[in-house]
Parts: structure tokens; C-alpha cells; sequence
């Protein structure tokens, strides 16, 4: 039977990595997807003939629960609070690692080899610091806890003595594997750890954490994996793990800050995001405001336009009408497109979900890498509710927070319009010299209702 | 080393490497719904949960905790999943 159950784990394990390589493009995707849940159920069914499991009573009511749970939070989420999902997602898988590790420890008589026992006991500490770290990601993106780093004197200190704390109980359970109050000191201690590692990191940083936190659920499904001599379980935490750490180097680069520096460096208010809003240009006085008339007339005029969406789009609820105005644009002949900066959203490509959601075509939207040659062949860039990712400031000014980040360079475009809900000094204080800039047309207001109005004026 | 460690060992650093090979490929538009996915898939503790929920009758306390090993699994998977493909089925070329 084992051996039955083994090779559906081998089936499942190549329909997981099909379901990656189909997401390779937006055209399979979805059918890579279909085919990794087809691998999940057959693994789920294959474990079910296991001779040890007598009662299917609290499989069926855990099942039961967790699918009721699952579906209404999936089919309810707003794509906007995606990243609080994942967040949440993530910290139960971390929780079902370490919770199966837990159980595994104190089960009847097993005899553990040494290396299955250091596996477990790995597999409890990250699976609990996952499920804690994961629920607070969660509350900050959700503002039920202050988005802004929470510091306090001796606080590195105080967590490297916890974690010191968590690698002695692990000696010591490790050598009296009975030991199971110092095993239980070990999940406290983890749990309390993951809350302290997240709560002195800005709310602007959580994309970077989310992605690391969904690495840590992937190593801590492998410990669990090896400790059971489950296969399965390695080869899905090896992927999860690879790609959590994958987007967590992309999330550092684009913010050009270390994972170090985001751990520990207690960065920002934490109340924007680098792509948001609220961060504001220089003197106030200096920069000119337009009219939306004068701002139509140049789109009617553009041959090319490249769209800048920052997340403060996102936070006027004004994909769609940005996405009408484009379609306009598009039947006048204008050639459209979408440039997207990495830390655009507030999750890696959360973005790119956004505009999806509004019905924006997907080969429209283009990486950063892919879009940045282009500005200076463009008649109009329209940046709406993005800043930092804008800011010249990063290539030219050494003695700017953001210099060294990479940015979209729009101010190589003809003409670069800016759509600001206001010059109120905010996050940060960074100044924008774009905004000052000869090229540049400032346009303030609410994004949707300036975007609608400018629809309306081209209308005419 | 037993060789049941070995094999899981040689499993885990070449699943590393096909994992970082097929998620270079997957394009910067689709890094939301990677990370839902492989969450997703994460939530495979279930297959230890199970176990452990339907073995362990004889062990109160086991019997709890497997219950809440399989509703926090089954959250991650069908969530994960559910959520994945409410995503991807929006992104369409036109």
C-alpha cells in the first residue's frame, strides 16, 4: 500500500511542478493551476488508503471547516487586500507544519532518528514563528496593528536572547526527545518570536516579509516532510521555499535594500508604501498646476502614452476609469501601454492583478526592465498616484533615502503628466524634482474623478 | 544516515533547483498569483495532518490537534487554490 501511496506522491509532486512551468505564461496559467489541484487531490486521496488512519471522523469535520473557511475567504477577499490573504494563507500552512510536527513528537513510542528528531524540532520552530509572524503581517496591512515600525530600546538584544533561548531548548529536547515541557517552551517561545520579528518592520516593507514569510512555510512543510519521510512534503516545501526566497531578492532589489537592512533596519512610517502617495515633492510654491482642458489637449496630440500606476490609483478605486480613458485613447489611435514597477502594489505583482481586475489586456503591461528604453521614445507618460518609483532623485542624489533604488525613468518622456491628489509633505518628507520639472504637468486632484474629467474634456 | 535520509536530502536540493528554474520563468505579471500557488501547494502538510487526525484516536490530546492540523491545512489549500484561480482568470488579452 505504501508503495501505491508513494508513487500518486510522485505524480502529484510532477502535476505541482507542470503547474509551475504552465505559469510561465498568462495564457496557461490558469491551466497549470487546475492541473496543481488535481496533484493536491490526488495526494489527499492517495493518503487516505493509509492502513494507520482507523477514523475518518475529525478528517472529515477538519475537512469540512477548513473548505467552508477557505472558499468564503477566497471568493470574498477583495483584490486590493490580496496581500493580506496570502499573509493569512501562509500563517495557517505554517500552523498545520508545525502543529503535525507537534503531534508526531508527543505520538506513541516513535523512535526518532537524530536527524528526523532536529527536522521536527526546526519544523515546530519556523511552522510557529510562520503562523505569528504571518497573523501580524496580516494586521498591520489590515492597520489592527500600527503599520509604523514598533521599536524599543534593546529590542535586537531582547530577540537575539529569544532566539538564543529557542536554540538551547532545542539542545535540550534534542538530547531527552521525553522532554516534552521543554518541547512546549519551544512552540511558546517560537510563537512569541515571529511577533517580535515583525513588529519593528514599516507597514512598507511587509511585501518583502510576506514573500519571506511564504519561503519560511515552505521550509518548515519540508522539515515536517523529512522527519515523516514524506516526499511529497519535500519536494513541495523545496518550491515553495525556492520561490518565496525568489520573490523576496526581487522585492529587496527593487527597493535596493538589503533583506538585513528590511529586517532590522526599522524603516519608514511605514504608513505608505514606496509606491504610494503620500510622499511629496519640494517647495510647494514651485511646482505649476494645470487645467484638465490643458492636460486633454496634449493626449489628443500624443501619439504614444505610457501609463505609471502607483498604488495610490489603487487606493482612489480608479483602475477602471483609468482603463476607459486608455480604450479612448487606444480607438484615437494613441498607442497605450503600462509600465510597472515592482513595488508598485503592495506584493509582488499585486499591481498587475489590480489592472487585470479592471479589464486591462495583459500584454499591455510590461516590467520595468522591459519598458525602461522606451520613455524617451514617448509622447506622454501619465503617472497616477506613484512617487517614489518616480523620483529621479534615486539616480541623481546620493543623499536621498530612495538613491540607488531603480525607478522608471519617465522623465525622459516628451511630456510627463502627474496626477496628485495634493503637495501635503508626508512619508518620508523625500523630495520629487520631477514634479518640478520643465516636461512635467502637475494635475491635482482625486485620480478617478481627474481621470473622468479628463475623459470627459477629450470627449468633446 | 539511513538511506531514506539520503534520498530525502537528494529530493530536496534537486527540487531546489527545478523549483528556481520554473519560477525564473514565470513573468513579473504573474508574481502575485505565484505566490498564492506555491502557498497553496504549501498547505500539502495536510497529508501529515491526516494522518495524524485519523490515527490517533487512542491519544486525546493528538486527536485535537490533528483536527486543527487538517481545518488550518484545508484553509490553506482550498483557499489558496480558490484564490489563485479567481486571479488568473481575470488576466485576458484582448
Amino acid at each position: 500500500m505504501f508503495e501505491l501511496i508513494n508513487f500518486v506522491y510522485l505524480l502529484s509532486a510532477v502535476l505541482f511542478m507542470l503547474g509551475l512551468k504552465y505559469l510561465s505564461s498568462p495564457a496557461t496559467a490558469r491551466m497549470g493551476n487546475k492541473l496543481s489541484m488535481v496533484g493536491m487531490g490526488l495526494a489527499i486521496a492517495a493518503t487516505l488508503l493509509n492502513p494507520d488512519i482507523v477514523s475518518f471522523k475529525m478528517i472529515l469535520i477538519g475537512i469540512a471547516i477548513g473548505t467552508v473557511i477557505g472558499a468564503v475567504a477566497a471568493i470574498r477577499v477583495e483584490m486590493t487586500s490580496m496581500p493580506e490573504m496570502v499573509a493569512l494563507f501562509n500563517g495557517c500552512g505554517g500552523a498545520a507544519s508545525a502543529l503535525v510536527a507537534l503531534a508526531e513528537f508527543q505520538g506513541p513510542g516513535v523512535a526518532f532518528s537524530s536527524f528526523g528528531l532536529i527536522t521536527l524540532i526546526l519544523s515546530v520552530i519556523v511552522g510557529s514563528l510562520t503562523f505569528t509572524g504571518s497573523i501580524i503581517a496580516f494586521g498591520k496591512l489590515q492597520g489592527l496593528v500600527p503599520s509604523r515600525p514598533i521599536c524599543y530600546p534593546g529590542q535586537q538584544v531582547v530577540n537575539a536572547l529569544i532566539l538564543l533561548a529557542v536554540a538551547v531548548l532545542g539542545v535540550i529536547v534534542y538530547q531527552d526527545p521525553a522532554n516534552l515541557f521543554s518541547f512546549y517552551g519551544i512552540v511558546g517561545i517560537s510563537l512569541l518570536l515571529g511577533v517580535l520579528a515583525v513588529i519593528p518592520i514599516g507597514g512598507a516593507d511587509m511585501p518583502v516579509i510576506i514573500s519571506l514569510l511564504n519561503s519560511y512555510s515552505g521550509v518548515a512543510v519540508a522539515m515536517t516532510g523529512f522527519a515523516l519521510a514524506n516526499n511529497a512534503l519535500i519536494v513541495v516545501g523545496s518550491l515553495v521555499g525556492a520561490s518565496g526566497l525568489f520573490l523576496t531578492k526581487i522585492m529587496c532589489d527593487a527597493m535596493n535594500r538589503s533583506l538585513a537592512n528590511v529586517l532590522f533596519g526599522a524603516f519608514g512610517s511605514g504608513d505608505s508604501p514606496a509606491g504610494g502617495d503620500e510622499a511629496t515633492g519640494g517647495p510647494g510654491g514651485a511646482v505649476k498646476g494645470y487645467e484638465v482642458e490643458d492636460v486633454a489637449t496634449v493626449l489628443e496630440n500624443a501619439g504614444s502614452l505610457i501609463v505609471v500606476p502607483g498604488y495610490g490609483m489603487a487606493a482612489a478605486q480608479a483602475q477602471h476609469v483609468v482603463r476607459d480613458l486608455c480604450d479612448y485613447l487606444q480607438e484615437q489611435g494613441v498607442e497605450v501601454r503600462y509600465a510597472i514597477h515592482p513595488v508598485a502594489g503592495r506584493m509582488p505583482g499585486h499591481m498587475n492583478v489590480l489592472l487585470a481586475e479592471a479589464d486591462v489586456s495583459y500584454d499591455l503591461l510590461f516590467a520595468m526592465e522591459d519598458i525602461n528604453e522606451e520613455f524617451a521614445e514617448t509622447d506622454a507618460v501619465l503617472v497616477i498616484g506613484a512617487n517614489d518609483v518616480v523620483n529621479p532623485a534615486a539616480r541623481s542624489n546620493p543623499s536621498s533615502p530612495i538613491y540607488g533604488m531603480p525607478i522608471l525613468n519617465v522623465d525622459a518622456a516628451r511630456t510627463v503628466i502627474v496626477l496628485k491628489r495634493s503637495m501635503n509633505p508626508g512619508f518620508a518628507g523625500i523630495e520629487n524634482e520631477l514634479f518640478l520639472k520643465e516636461n512635467t504637468m502637475m494635475l491635482f486632484g482625486d485620480a478617478k474623478k481627474s481621470v473622468q474629467n479628463l475623459l470627459l474634456a477629450l470627449k468633446e | 544516515m539511513d538511506g531514506t535520509i539520503i534520498i530525502g536530502l537528494y529530493i530536496f536540493v534537486l527540487a531546489l533547483f527545478a523549483g528556481a528554474e520554473l519560477i525564473a520563468k514565470v513573468p513579473p505579471t504573474l508574481h502575485t498569483p505565484l505566490m498564492s500557488g506555491s502557498n497553496a501547494i504549501s498547505g500539502i502538510a495536510i497529508l501529515g495532518a491526516l494522518v495524524v487526525a485519523g490515527e490517533t484516536i487512542c491519544i486525546e490530546g493528538n486527536s485535537v490537534i490533528g483536527l486543527l492540523a487538517v481545518v488550518f491545512a484545508t484553509i490553506n489549500v482550498v483557499g489558496g487554490y480558490m484564490v489563485t484561480d479567481r486571479m488568473l482568470q481575470m488576466f485576458k488579452k484582448k
